[in-house]
């Protein structure tokens, strides 16, 4: 498609409007780097924690480790019990990604561009699935899933987090899907581009920042979820969340295993966001569609 | 305006059902509860409306609730203009901007009772980052023994976990804002503040409205980190809502009353949401019709 959508983008690059602003953007470096100190310092303390024991984290301040130690990571590494609540984490996350973001793409895009019988109540609606404090589903959760006999499976947890995650993901990619203009599909209809040509090689570019930051809310909420996923697991797919709780018990609190434990759970999510960073970071110029 | 098609429902269908399947039993599962006395499984009686009248009696949650309201308005107040300002700030591509994007998602991965643990050491004066700092330059704290520091530190500990979320919604908001709207704007001469005002805002309003309301209902609904970091106390300073429906729930095991109050809960949620959703969007379009001008 080679219409130009907006009104006719002028000659010259948008970046010389900044020059004039050199003040500014330096203020602007400073919050930011103020910010991230913010963002890191209590993270840095967990994964010294983690090279602690549990004597040296409770006995005295100190910005580093004194005695240095692995041992946390290897209890988690060699432990069956540890890892493989990683790997059922991992597995009833992705499912739950995928579904998520799979059904909310086409329902997003009819809330955005067309009006039918109680859209406005279904989309609000949809919202108030999020309000419930979640103490209060888990009894008739665990009722409906045992009658499935799905409970302790993968699935389970999965079905569970969507009442969540799509709700989640169906706002956002609305939001999203609203910001671009109808004339974009009509030029595409007179183009001749059939509908799923035109949702998957036109539209879904246009939104990609959306969706890579809806796939990463839902990958977050779904990840870091204790409670529902606590009570419909037991053995096969318990989460990692929810092996953590382990670390306080009669004998007291095992800080340095749990600050082990949370520096491990950062780091599929890291991974997850520098995949969708180029989705998020770069947007699109409408005028060169 | 928006063409009338109905066909448009086998498009939402799916989200329908997905969302139907683990919603709408569960629901119905507490508003049964919410009106019956359950003595044992096999023996209930019905009550009415005993249980809501008795919750909305009830003074403590009075109090809890509105420690609630101030604790989710300086949420609010806090994150939103910080979140904003934060993702004006980000760099836009290359690899600072990736770099940047990793770190400022990392506070949102921690499983949230890893996040008052991790608070709990970092703000202790002996031996946490944060306490012994500000013992330091002189200032008394002690989360576990001053109420109001107990609440600042909580505010501080929400801040740090969430305003990433707001910060990111509104940088994908900003990418998607096509050049045309900034060369349109440097061809008027319009200042830096204009273009916020007039082009960035307006065009984020969508993200920012999810933001506002993602944000409110989810400290509305906080519990894990205060549990866990200051367990409610000192006193009463941080038991929040949920948290004393949780104490009521479980300490006293009742179903009926607990339904009931989780009933009312959800319905002030509600309430507040609907209301925050439809000012935001008359805000909205207001905006946008000045912007056209």
């Amino acid at each position: 498609m080679n219409t130009t959508v907006m009104p006719a983008p002028m000659a010259g690059t948008p970046r010389s409007a900044s020059k004039a602003r050199g003040f500014v953007l330096q203020k602007r470096t400073l919050f930011l780097v103020a910010y991230l100190l913010f963002a890191v310092l209590p993270i840095y303390w967990m994964v010294m924690m983690s090279f602690k024991t549990n004597e040296e984290i409770l006995s005295s301040f100190s910005l580093w480790p004194q005695h240095f130690t692995w041992q946390n990571y290897k209890t988690i590494f060699t432990d069956a019990s540890w890892y493989s609540g990683y790997i059922n984490s991992m597995i009833y996350v992705a499912i739950n990604t995928v579904i998520s973001i799979s059904v909310a793409l086409p329902a997003a895009y009819a809330f955005s561009r067309y009006s039918f019988l109680g859209d406005r109540q279904l989309f609000f609606w949809l919202l108030t699935n999020r309000m419930t404090p979640p103490a209060v589903f888990l009894l008739p959760f665990f009722q409906l899933y045992t009658t499935l006999g799905l409970m302790d499976t993968h699935l389970a947890v999965a079905l569970a987090h969507l009442v969540f995650n799509v709700p989640l993901a169906v706002w956002i990619l609305e939001g999203f899907m609203s910001g671009i203009p109808r004339e974009i599909d009509e030029t595409a209809y007179i183009d001749g581009y059939s509908f799923p040509k035109f949702f998957f090689k036109i539209f879904l570019p246009l939104i990609k920042a959306g969706v890579g930051v809806a796939a990463f809310f839902c990958f977050m909420f779904s990840w870091v979820e204790l409670l529902l996923a606590r009570t419909l697991t037991s053995v096969n797919a318990k989460p990692i969340v929810a092996t953590m709780t382990r670390t306080v018990s009669a004998s007291g609190m095992d800080w340095a295993l749990l600050a082990a434990a949370g520096v491990l759970t950062i780091v599929p999510g890291a991974i997850v966001i520098w995949f969708v960073r180029h989705y998020i970071a770069k947007g699109f110029a409408m005028g060169r569609v | 305006m928006k063409p009338v098609n109905q066909k448009a429902w086998l498009l939402v269908l799916p989200v329908f059902l997905c969302v139907a399947f683990s919603a709408i039993l569960p629901l119905m599962t507490v508003v049964n509860y919410s009106v019956q006395d359950i003595i044992s499984p096999e023996r209930r009686v019905f009550v009415g409306t005993e249980w809501f009248a008795q919750v909305m009696r009830d003074s403590d949650l009075h109090e809890a609730l509105l420690r609630q309201i101030t604790f989710s308005l300086a949420v609010l107040l806090v994150e939103i203009p910080l979140g904003i300002l934060l993702a004006l700030s980000m760099p836009a591509s290359g690899w600072k901007s990736s770099a940047v994007l990793v770190v400022v998602a990392l506070s949102l991965l921690i499983p949230w009772n890893v996040v008052g643990t991790i608070w709990q050491i970092f703000g202790r004066a002996d031996i946490g980052l944060l306490g012994a700092a500000l013992q330091k330059v002189g200032i008394e704290y002690s989360y576990t023994g001053n109420s109001r520091d107990a609440w600042l530190t909580v505010l501080a500990m929400d801040v740090w976990h969430w305003t990433p979320l707001v910060a990111l919604l509104g940088y994908a908001g900003l990418r998607s804002i096509p050049d045309a709207y900034y060369q349109a704007a440097r061809i008027d001469g319009a200042s830096k503040l204009a273009v916020f005002r007039y082009i960035q805002l307006p065009k984020m309003r969508g993200v920012l409205m999810i933001a506002v309301l993602l944000r409110f209902m989810d400290s509305f609904m906080i519990y894990t980190e205060p549990f866990v970091l200051t367990g409610g106390g000192p006193g009463n300073a941080t038991t929040f809502l949920s948290q004393y429906l949780t104490q009521k729930a479980v300490g006293q095991f009742d179903l009926g009353p607990a339904a009931a109050f989780s009933l009312i809960y959800f319905l002030i949620i509600l309430l507040l949401c609907f209301i925050l959703y439809n000012w935001m969007q008359r805000v909205g379009t207001t905006d946008t019709s000045e912007a056209a001008e």
